[in-house]
């Protein structure tokens, strides 16, 4: 068993009005940052997970966002993992 | 008639709601989101508020209460559950109402009357008013954005399952009505079967001529005078 860690990007379906980064998108172009051409903004998720192997986590974790991290409706995501421990107890 | 309210940690209108239903001669009772067992029970009424924090998304963990299993079931052997506000975003992330609430597209709070337009008056929540008829009922929200796939959207519409409608105080449903950025003006939604109504405006704050309207006692009654019909 490892320990697994995950890193699970939730953010807005392309297509749906995201009025959060539409804000920020606005208050990048005043700050002078005119080539900003779109924001959207979504968030990040870490889980450190206890699994056989990083498929496993990864199985594990896309079960997760289906269930309860992300809402099918408005929202995608992708997991990766960003690092492991090796020999932990469960 | 027998109805239990819902209280999750977070919920704020659920004393709102409880007299709500007492106004109307309902039995109400309160039920702990972690309690069981709705056997008895004619009537499901889910509170606004903001459960948990409305973490993650609004609705989205307390769905996962034990209660809510109890919900579903109820819901599905035909029992009238009535979502309001938070209780609305709990019931579509539940799956049992389609589509999402998200955050309103002006990105505020908002807190004021709204007018809705009654589309549909043969459910068990609107049978006491007249189609067409022009409500006045506070809205509190900060996600209230009703947004589904267009495949769903349009099924909804061509079901005629839109209950109520965010419209102007002539009746209209124009952009300028719509306080959050909901697809068509959505205000409420009912289930395929009619017997889960979601909306985001509060009812239970029109009640009484002192909180400035008493357009929110028809969907109380509604529902009052369709339990009494069964039951007699």
């Amino acid at each position: 068993m490892s320990t697994f860690h995950l890193e699970v990007r939730v953010k807005p379906r392309p297509g749906l009005l995201d009025p959060q980064g539409k804000a920020v998108h606005h208050a990048l172009n005043s700050l002078g940052w005119e080539g900003v051409e779109d924001v959207r903004v979504g968030k990040a998720i870490y889980i450190d997970l206890v699994a056989d192997s990083e498929a496993a986590a990864l199985e594990a974790a896309d079960v997760m966002c289906r269930k309860l991290l992300a809402n099918p409706v408005t929202e995608d995501y992708e997991v990766s993992v960003v690092g492991s421990v090796e020999g932990a107890s469960a | 008639m027998k109805v239990a309210v819902v209280t999750f940690p977070g919920s704020n209108c659920d004393y709102d709601l409880y007299k709500a239903a007492q106004q109307v001669g309902a039995d109400a009772t309160f039920m702990w989101h972690r309690e069981r067992g709705l056997d008895g029970y004619d009537a499901v009424l889910l509170p606004g508020g903001f459960s948990y924090g409305d973490y993650l998304r609004a609705g989205a963990i307390a769905r996962m209460s034990p209660i809510m299993e109890d919900v579903v079931a109820f819901a599905g052997a035909g029992g009238p559950v009535l979502g309001i506000c938070n209780g609305f975003q709990i019931l579509c992330e539940a799956g049992l109402l389609p589509g999402a609430l998200m955050r309103n597209d002006r990105l505020k709070f908002a807190s004021h009357d709204v007018r809705l337009r009654v589309e549909r008056t043969d459910t068990v929540f609107t049978s006491a008013y007249d189609e067409g008829q022009v409500l006045r009922v506070p809205i509190a929200h900060g996600e209230g954005n009703f947004e589904a796939d267009t495949a769903t959207l349009e099924r909804l519409e061509g079901d005629g399952r839109v209950v109520f409608r965010y419209v102007t105080r002539d009746g209209e449903p124009a952009a300028e009505s719509n306080p959050n950025g909901s697809w068509h003006n959505i205000a409420g939604i009912t289930n395929e079967s009619g017997n889960v109504l979601g909306m985001m405006p509060h009812p239970e704050r029109a009640m009484e001529e002192i909180l400035g309207s008493t357009d929110g006692v028809g969907v109380f009654a509604s529902l009052a005078a369709s339990l009494s019909a069964v039951s007699s």
